[in-house]
């Protein structure tokens, strides 16, 4: 491979992982997302500077031009990091729904025993549901933004 | 109400949690015991509940970080000066209980007591495989250098901590395997932790969180964290800063 373009190759991957290394510090990305990327960067930078691996890699699977192994293994990384995603975001849907779910059930838990116990003053307003959002509003949201600012 | 609480969590313990809950109210009779049911499929929350602890259920499985930090809320929530997290497996004697808290009392400069299985005076007790010993041995000798003071069992998740420690966890608590980052959080908000030696007991039932499969990725998310850690110069998270979800910020 060309000397100007791995000292290409490697700023640009030594960028990567140096924005990967300041998002984790400031805690923006969770080193368990971190690590996939540090995995792919190093792989990477690997290539890069250790000349002969690349073209040995290359050799090996009949690719006659190196730096396109170079872009084959990129492309097997991104592929890797995308699937890994898919997986990732169904789990956090998945979650999200459960979430929902029962956040919906101790509302109405909520409501039932507000109702049972005449504290929600007007019955027709927690009667339903949808107004419990509005018209409970004046109560809840507030007590959850000041949980908030206390907290964060 | 009491003044103390004890925090267990607990994945998928049926089989240990209700002796877990029974010793701790036999053994800490002032302690309110709750326990964070972390997305089990067992029974683990109704037979916590039989023993008489209250029951924090959450919706899915968190993680051992995650299902801490519920208890540290509910703590700072409920106005507890001194929390202290026992595992539901069992491991954890809650014999003990009573002498972290005596040790805090005596020596209130500390926010936060652990109890370690490496201190003379523990040595016939369970002190995990050959293997793990080694990985907890190096944390060990990390933390220590980057606190200054010495650390032996920086995994030891039996640790008793102050109102102050309960502030600061309920705020920030690292997500997967979180006890050696912990002490090093602690330590970057200047408040001080020590140890005092305890004998721990194999788990009776279950699995462990860090099954065969996972000491590498535990290892290697660990490290990576408290090398990153060294460089954040700041704790992000002292009042008026950043809300609890930080990575909600793009680019």
């Amino acid at each position: 491979m060309e000397t100007r373009l791995r000292i290409a190759a490697i700023v640009a991957t030594s960028g990567l992982l140096l924005v990967i290394f300041e998002l984790v510090r400031r805690k923006r990305l969770m080193e368990r997302y971190a690590l996939l990327w540090l995995l792919a960067g190093t792989t990477l930078i690997v290539l890069a500077v250790w000349k002969g691996l690349l073209t040995t890699l290359a050799n090996k699977v009949g690719i006659f031009y190196p730096p396109s192994a170079l872009f084959a293994v990129a492309l097997a990384v991104i592929l890797i990091l995308l699937v890994h995603f898919s997986l990732v975001i169904s789990r956090l849907s998945d979650q999200n729904k459960v979430l929902a779910q029962r956040v919906g059930m101790l509302q109405e838990r909520l409501e039932a025993q507000e109702r049972a116990s005449g504290v929600a003053g007007d019955p027709a307003e927690a009667a339903t549901g949808a107004d419990a959002g509005a018209g409970g509003g004046q109560e809840r949201p507030s007590t959850i933004e000041e949980e908030l600012s206390r907290t964060g | 109400m009491s003044q103390h609480v004890a925090i267990v969590p607990a994945h998928n313990e049926a089989g240990a949690i209700a002796g877990t809950v029974r010793e701790i109210r036999e053994h800490a009779p002032d302690f309110d015991v709750l326990v964070i049911d972390d997305g089990s499929t067992d029974g683990t929350a109704a037979r916590a509940r039989q023993a008489g602890a209250r029951v924090l259920t959450l919706p899915f499985n968190l993680g051992i970080g995650g299902a801490v930090q519920s208890g540290y809320l509910w703590a700072l929530e409920h106005g507890y000066q001194i929390a202290v997290q026992v595992d539901g497996d069992g491991q954890h004697d809650p014999r003990y209980i009573r002498e972290l808290l005596e040790h805090l009392r005596a020596r209130p400069e500390f926010n936060m007591v652990t109890g370690s299985r490496f201190l003379a005076g523990s040595e016939d007790g369970y002190r995990s495989s050959a293997p793990r010993r080694a990985g907890i041995g190096l944390f060990a000798r990390i933390v220590s250098v980057i606190t200054g003071q010495r650390v032996t069992d920086p995994t030891s998740g039996f640790r008793l901590t102050n109102r102050r420690g309960i502030e600061l966890f309920a705020r920030d608590y690292p997500h997967d395997y979180p006890e050696v980052e912990a002490i090093l959080l602690m330590h970057a908000h200047r408040l001080r932790s020590c140890e005092i030696p305890v004998r721990m007991r194999p788990r009776t039932s279950g699995v462990s969180a860090i099954s065969s499969t996972q000491p590498a990725y535990y290892m290697i998310k660990v490290l990576l964290a408290v090398f990153v850690g060294l460089f954040r110069a700041k704790p992000n998270i002292d009042p008026g800063d950043r809300p609890p979800v930080t990575a909600e910020h793009t680019i």
